[in-house]
């Protein structure tokens, strides 16, 4: 069995934009041979019949635990604030959204 | 003193044969001297460390030494330290300096313990070889051509070529257990949910564990019994009484058969093709050497392991690739000098700040996330995952532990396996099983392979059975002698 997903260029640039990673074409195409071969082993667990078994998301099995709505965090602004690329009178600054 | 167990290194400090800060002080000479070649680790903080050693120092003079106290840890850099540069083995987080401790840093401050400094990893922890760092590969100390195996590989280098007392790492697919065997020391994984991930930056959340790399099976029960404890910050942390790991060590076994009525499974699937002849030869003469201390082996199989390999690339990927999305370039971290808008401000921090392979797994994570492909990656892949964790569940039925090689063969060259992701993927056969279960493992030293390089032997145990693995190995250690070898040109 072998993979036939990434053989396109496009479908390599669609993966790109939606994890937000530029790429250039160079780059496109060394990641398309490279994911490819991964493909190829992982193509090996599809031919595996799993009717009837559910999936296993944790070892233990373990509902999730809740805890108590209350404030646990102390304000840490500044210290939080103070290893962001970029601030201003405590704000996170970024390129303007909204025309 | 570097050839002490931590057990000797606590009473010296108890007795006052040395302090704290002549201990801390002569690990620090020795990475001044030996780092620039091993690059084991990325940052130190001399006078951090000095200033933690003079505050044990006056606990032990005021008798409230614990265990651990004025010991010099290397801590994995994936672990945040207050006030310490955490990097994770990344151009993202090269200047990230973590605003508070992970659980584990706390554990260790609160025994007293002296963080070293952090040490050398693949970045976000996605690497089996070191050579994925952004600050460069670590060398193997045993042979400086090899690989110290990954991702925790600056954490094993350090532990031998003695430029830490012990030293932490984190296991995801092997991290631990496959740099342990690479450098010859001693590494456990223990049961999923048994030390906190506060604080331990995520690669994928389900299967990431961190646990102890140290010389012999007694310093990792020392170390396991400060990381271990439930924590209410991590989610899948699991509420369990605190337990003395090195319980078991301190049985007084009359005989030369400590180990009597212990059955050992052998998993056919583990001896198969693909295992190189050397380190079979080192497994098997490790199997029969626990014959003599009264084990009986019992064939088994693992029909599902072969999966283990394809079932991981989908799962930890996907888990990667959202863990990893927080790295946006906004509140911390890497973010590019020029761009545009803000989809071209995150995509151009992302693809600068992080590296080849993580690159990689973002995308295949993203991919098989992706609409339309969930059930045919995503979920074929969880459901494998109970057929695997089923398979060791049958295994425990007939024997009491797993043995088997840690690794398919000793370390590789630096470079060797640099353009070929899947044949990188390959070296953890044997390790990632494991982690899909949840189930403890561990690496001893188990000899020297053809080339002179360490060969490790995998031991398997059930849930919990850690302070039963330990005992096993420990005995072994009692036995044998491969875990006391030291490199050549370390400056003992």
């Amino acid at each position: 069995m072998s993979s036939t997903i990434f053989l396109a260029n496009a479908d390599v640039r669609k993966v790109a934009r939606l994890a937000r990673l530029a790429m250039s074409e160079a780059e496109i195409e060394s990641a398309r041979a490279q994911l490819s071969g991964i493909f190829d082993l992982i193509a090996e667990m599809q031919a595996v019949d799993t009717k009837g078994i559910e999936p296993m998301s944790h070892a233990q099995d373990l509902s999730q635990r809740l805890r108590e709505d209350v404030v646990t965090e102390a304000n840490q602004r500044e210290l939080f604030q103070s290893i962001a690329p970029q601030v201003e009178a405590g704000l996170y600054l970024v390129p303007q959204v909204i025309e | 003193m570097l050839n002490s167990s931590l057990q000797q290194l606590g009473s010296a400090l108890r007795a006052k044969k040395i302090s704290s800060v002549e201990l801390t002080q002569l690990y620090l000479d020795r990475i001044v001297t030996l780092n620039p070649a091993l690059n084991a680790f990325v940052t130190t903080n001399a006078e951090t460390s000095l200033a933690q050693a003079r505050a044990a120092d006056a606990l032990l003079a005021g008798g409230k030494a614990q265990p651990l106290t004025g010991i010099p840890i290397a801590q994995k850099d994936i672990f945040c330290a207050k006030g310490w540069r955490t990097t994770c083995g990344s151009k993202m987080l090269e200047n990230f300096t973590a605003p508070y401790d992970a659980h584990v840093i706390e554990q260790f401050n609160n025994a007293g313990a002296v963080n070293l400094g952090k040490t050398n990893m693949d970045e976000f922890a996605m690497g089996s070889s070191n050579e994925t760092s952004h600050f460069g590969a670590v060398k193997n100390p045993w042979d400086n051509n090899a690989v110290p195996g990954g991702s925790s590989g600056g954490a094993a280098c350090a532990v031998a070529a003695r430029l830490c007392a012990a030293a932490t790492g984190t296991d995801t697919g092997g991290s631990i257990r496959q740099p342990a065997a690479l450098c010859g020391i001693s590494g456990i994984k223990p049961t999923y949910g048994t030390v906190s991930r506060y604080g331990m930056i995520a690669f994928a959340s389900s299967l990431d564990q961190a646990g102890p790399m140290a010389r012999s099976a007694e310093d990792m029960a020392q170390m396991l019994n400060v990381m271990t404890g439930f924590d209410a910050r991590d989610s899948t942390s699991l509420k369990r009484d605190k337990e003395d790991y090195a319980r078991d060590l301190n049985i007084k076994v009359s005989g030369s058969k400590p180990l009597a009525g212990l059955r050992i499974g052998l998993p056919k699937e583990f001896f198969a093709e693909g295992l190189a002849q050397d380190v079979a030869g080192c497994v098997n003469a490790a199997i029969a050497e626990y014959q003599k201390l009264g084990a009986t082996l019992v064939d088994i199989s693992l029909p599902n392991s072969r999966l283990a390999v394809p079932v991981y690339y989908v799962l930890a990927p996907a888990e990667a690739s959202s863990n990893l999305s927080r790295y946006d370039g906004v509140r911390f971290g890497y973010r590019a000098p020029e761009y545009g808008d803000l989809t071209e401000m995150y995509e151009k921090s992302r693809a600068q700040g992080f590296g080849a392979e993580v690159k990689r797994r973002i995308m295949i994570g993203t991919y098989v996330l992706s609409h339309g492909y969930y059930d045919a990656y995503y979920l074929q892949a969880q459901k494998i995952r109970r057929l695997i964790a089923q398979d060791f569940a049958d295994a425990f039925k007939q024997c009491d532990v797993i043995m088997g090689p840690t690794s398919p063969s000793t370390a590789f060259n630096l470079g060797e396996k640099g353009d070929d992701p899947v044949q990188m993927y390959l070296s953890d056969i044997y390790t990632i099983a494991v982690n899909l279960a949840g189930l403890p493992g561990m690496s001893i030293p188990a000899g020297f392979g053809s080339n002179g390089r360490p060969v490790g032997l995998q031991i398997i145990g059930n849930y919990f059975a850690e302070a039963q693995m330990l005992n096993i190995a420990h005995q072994y250690q009692l036995a044998t002698d491969h875990h006391d070898r030291a490199p050549q040109n370390i400056g003992l």
